[in-house]
């Protein structure tokens, strides 16, 4: 019997997980997928959003505000690498300079610090490339970038180091009442837990209909995104906004955490909650769009694109509650933006739920907050690289060249708990295959040293997901 | 404590593909010995060593030799020669002082001194991203080069039934291997109305083994959730726009792409090597010195090549010229004049000629940008028409290379220009 059982590895679910590993209880994080971050997590803009956006009075307001601060110390115990590079809303006419104001209004009301409207000049100076025409900006200097799936990684990772078990490629299929919890049945045996947390994304109707009838209801809303290589990354130096109109919020271009050029996403409503593909149509008008607000998007040096689900709710707002009728089960659901910002504020809330729900919290007293991030050879210093490499030669050894990734760090990746067990698995973790040959030198040594670590055959090395195989047999 | 292990060389080469062994040989027997060959693979040879059909060495060793072998015929030499090599070895940084900063699993950080540096990097493949292709993103998308090393060195097959995307040599290459090793190919699909390898391979690849050549048509789709399960072509116009209705899908799980090549110039840039935004390699002078005094360039990391053989001739005398500099210690003097490509043509290397150098013949490689039939190539010098060679055929894919005697040349100054156009 577990105290408490997580549904899905997403931001949402490995924050609520990280949170609540300090406490004496025996959690599960149950993950469908074959590593955690791998839906709605691993496919967004990796913006941590200073909050003035969000209506007041939502939970989306009320979180973002609270969440955007918690990310310093929270990404410095992780080890996660988070810039707080600040965003630029532009404005290009009249009207919508009008828009900005009420903006930096809401803000206010919000009660978002380091706020302010600047004119024209001061935006082209400290953003060069920014189009001709904007007339002027809102500065939210407290917005930040992070890297969302090496925050979530993280996250499950330092759960896992204190005790909270992470299931992954097990999908629930059934959740029924019982007297003190539930008997949640999954495709690998049946699991019983006094607290239930469903924070599954695109699916949370789903899984609240295995129990009851949803009160509400998740449309998945695609967007694509384009990447950029690296030597593009300083085109911009903020987050940049589009000035929101009745159209729809714009796309943003912003540079990445890791130092690439990043532009998405559109937005199209979708009926199928499992494809991420891009379209040509999508593709197209992210560039074009991002063309508005920033000069020479350099379309020839796109490295990849994709595309991501956001996990729209019918509501407007996050769902965060105990399910009325069912106590114990707790929704978290229709996180859209800005829920990633949210996600920490989201796990706290979630913790009072938990105790209003009478559930006792005691502090574990060997909980370790620190997660040691996996060496980042290339941005050591001299003296760090050598002392790293007298220590375990892997570190000298360059497997991905565009990156300059290290065989020691493809293995520390491998090797940690929620560890990578695939191509992409390690990609995510330490970048290897995310330059701009994109794995074309190093998939193959990355795949014999995944198959060495984990004592298994090249061939049943996975790309991502299962059945992503990457080699059809030996010759 | 000593963070890098210090040495000091004649001549660093980095890169030991057939650029690299090639230069460093050639240094070697014009009398300069202390040399060091920097790898990052695990073994000497470069992407010959997955090269393990034949074509290669016609020019050089005048029979058809597979790559693997003539890979072995530089190596063998590097090693009687005794030239030293590291091989495991990345270089992370060339500085201007000609100083090399490199990494290996045994010594740690290596900080090497040379008097002269060539770059011998070689080329990356293009891949499904710089196109931007729509779709989803499974397994089963693989660069041709990538497939080609699974196959052929690691010994595994990449799928059961594959379209190429791209006609470019490795491509056609691995359509034939693919077919070889039980797959079947459905179509090698080619946006422009031209292949883009050499035509015996177009000949011996896809002709011979009835796999379709599709020219003017592109990928517009890719499927499958996790393992590639089709994608979408369709016809272009001469605009390379999609034409509406000509869209159909092909079945496959395996999609390589053989869509260009791009020399890898990370460290030339961080170095501050000016390049030649078309061919993306370093500007060169024909003694293949970059704009970095003391610094060569030769082989792909300079212009992708059709043919080996024509990289280990360029090679040669990149390392000759480094000798050159070293036993001079400063750069070539004299007059230097551009060359330009002229009408029609995508590009010439190199982009700059020594009159004063020592060379009795200047040799020049470009390519046409179109096809052409029956065309001349014409060398003028500020307009004035002063060589014309005739060609029968003349196409993108296959590198041309002219050779102009320095008498040839009428008396010019440090202003002129030098063109080559196809007329």
């Amino acid at each position: 019997m577990y105290d408490i059982t997580i549904i899905g590895g997403g931001v949402t679910g490995c924050f609520i997980a990280r949170q609540l590993c300090r406490y004496d209880l025996e959690v599960v994080l149950i993950e469908k997928n074959y590593d955690v971050a791998n839906e709605t997590t691993k496919a967004n803009s990796g913006i941590i959003h200073s909050g003035y956006d969000a209506r007041p009075g939502t939970l989306k307001a009320k979180l973002n505000t609270l969440g955007n601060p918690m990310f310093d110390e929270i990404c410095s115990e992780l080890g996660v690498p988070l810039k707080r590079i600040g965003s630029l809303t532009i404005a290009k006419t009249n009207k919508e300079m009008g828009t900005l104001k009420k903006l930096y209004e809401r803000g206010c009301t919000n009660g978002i610090p380091q706020l302010s409207l600047i004119d024209a000049d001061v935006v082209r100076r400290i953003e060069p490339n920014i189009h001709h025409q904007v007339k002027g900006a809102l500065l939210a200097e407290t917005a930040g970038i992070v890297d969302p799936f090496c925050l979530t990684i993280a996250l499950a990772e330092n759960a896992s180091d204190n005790g909270t078990e992470v299931k992954l490629e097990t999908r629930i299929v059934g959740i029924d009442r019982e007297k003190d919890g539930y008997l949640l049945t999954t495709d690998g045996g049946s699991i019983r837990s006094r607290y239930v947390i469903s924070c599954a994304g695109v699916y949370a109707e789903e899984i609240n209909d295995l129990l009851t009838p949803s009160h509400f209801k998740i449309a998945p809303r695609k967007g694509d995104y384009v990447v950029f290589d690296k030597k593009t990354g300083g085109l911009v130096n903020h987050v940049i906004f589009q000035c929101p109109s009745e159209k729809g919020k714009g796309v943003l271009v912003t540079p990445t955490v890791h130092g690439n050029l990043l532009v998405g996403p559109d937005s199209e409503v979708v009926k199928c909650k499992d494809d991420v593909s891009t379209t040509r149509s999508g593709l197209d008008e992210i560039l074009a769009t991002s063309a508005k607000s920033v000069e020479g998007i350099p379309v020839g040096m796109a490295i990849t694109n994709f595309s991501g689900l956001r996990a729209t709710p019918d509501t407007g707002d996050f769902i965060i509650e105990e399910l009325k009728g069912h106590k114990g089960f707790i929704n978290v659901a229709g996180i859209e933006s800005p829920g990633l910002t949210a996600s920490p504020a989201i796990a706290d809330y979630v913790i009072e739920i938990l105790k209003s729900s009478g559930l006792d919290l005691k502090t574990k007293a060997d909980f370790n907050p620190i997660r040691e991030p996996i060496a980042e050879f290339i941005e050591l210093s001299d003296e760090e690289k050598s002392t790293l490499i007298k220590a375990n030669p892997l570190y000298g050894r360059v497997i991905c060249r565009c990156e300059n990734i290290t065989e020691g760090e493809i293995v520390d990746s491998i090797r940690r708990n929620v560890g990578a067990r695939s191509v992409d698995g390690v990609k995510r973790r330490v970048r290897a295959g995310m330059g701009r040959c994109q794995g074309g030198f190093c998939a193959p040594r990355i795949i014999e040293i995944l198959a060495r670590e984990l004592q298994k055959n090249a061939c049943q090395i996975l790309k991502d997901e299962k059945d992503s195989y990457i080699l059809s047999g030996g010759i | 404590m000593t963070t890098y292990k210090k040495a000091c060389y004649d001549l660093v080469v980095i890169g030991g593909g057939p650029a690299g062994l090639a230069a460093a040989i050639e240094a070697k027997k014009n009398g300069i010995h202390h040399i060091l060959l920097l790898e990052r693979d695990r073994e000497l040879g470069g992407i010959l060593q997955q090269c393990i059909h034949n074509g290669f060495g016609i020019h050089v060793f005048k029979k058809e030799l597979t790559g693997p072998e003539y890979a072995e015929n530089f190596i063998d030499e590097l090693r009687d020669l005794g030239i030293e090599y590291k091989l495991d070895t990345m270089v992370l940084g060339v500085h201007e002082n000609k100083t090399v900063e490199a990494v290996n699993p045994q010594e740690g950080l290596l900080s090497i001194q040379a008097k002269a540096v060539v770059l011998a990097m070689g080329c990356r493949e293009r891949t499904r991203g710089a196109l931007n292709i729509p779709g989803s993103r499974p397994a089963g998308i693989f660069t041709a080069g990538t497939a080609q090393r699974l196959v052929n060195i690691e010994g595994y097959m990449v799928g059961k039934k594959a379209v190429i995307l791209g006609s470019g040599d490795i491509g056609l290459i691995m359509a034939r291997r693919m077919t070889l090793e039980g797959a079947k190919v459905e179509a090698v699909v080619e946006m422009m109305p031209y292949p883009g390898g050499l035509n015996r391979n177009i000949v011996q690849c896809l002709d011979d083994f009835d796999i379709p050549l599709l020219l003017s048509h592109t990928v517009v789709n890719v499927y499958g959730r996790n393992r590639l399960e089709g994608v979408d072509i369709m016809k272009v116009d001469k605009d390379r726009q999609v034409i509406p209705g000509t869209q159909r899908r092909i079945e496959c799980d395996t999609m390589l792409l053989s869509v260009g090549l791009i020399p890898e110039n990370e460290l030339s840039v961080d170095c501050g090597i000016k390049l030649d935004a078309v061919t993306q390699g370093p500007i060169v002078d024909n003694s293949m010195e970059t704009s970095a005094e003391g610094v060569f360039a030769c082989g792909n990391v300079v212009h992708v090549h059709d043919l080996v053989d024509f990289v280990t001739e360029e090679s040669r005398r990149a390392g000759r010229s480094a000798v050159d500099y070293i036993q001079r210690k400063t750069t070539a003097t004299g007059v230097k004049i551009k060359v330009v490509p002229g009408e029609t043509v995508r590009y010439v290397v190199p982009q700059l000629v020594n009159l004063d150098g020592p060379d009795m013949d200047f040799e020049f490689f470009l390519r046409s940008r179109d096809v052409h039939d029956r065309a001349s190539l014409v060398i003028s010098l500020d307009g004035q028409k002063i060589k014309t060679i005739r060609k029968r055929y003349l196409v993108p894919g296959e590198m041309q290379h002219i050779k102009l005697k320095r008498k040839a040349l009428p008396v010019c100054s440090g202003g002129s220009t030098l063109s080559i156009s196809i007329v």
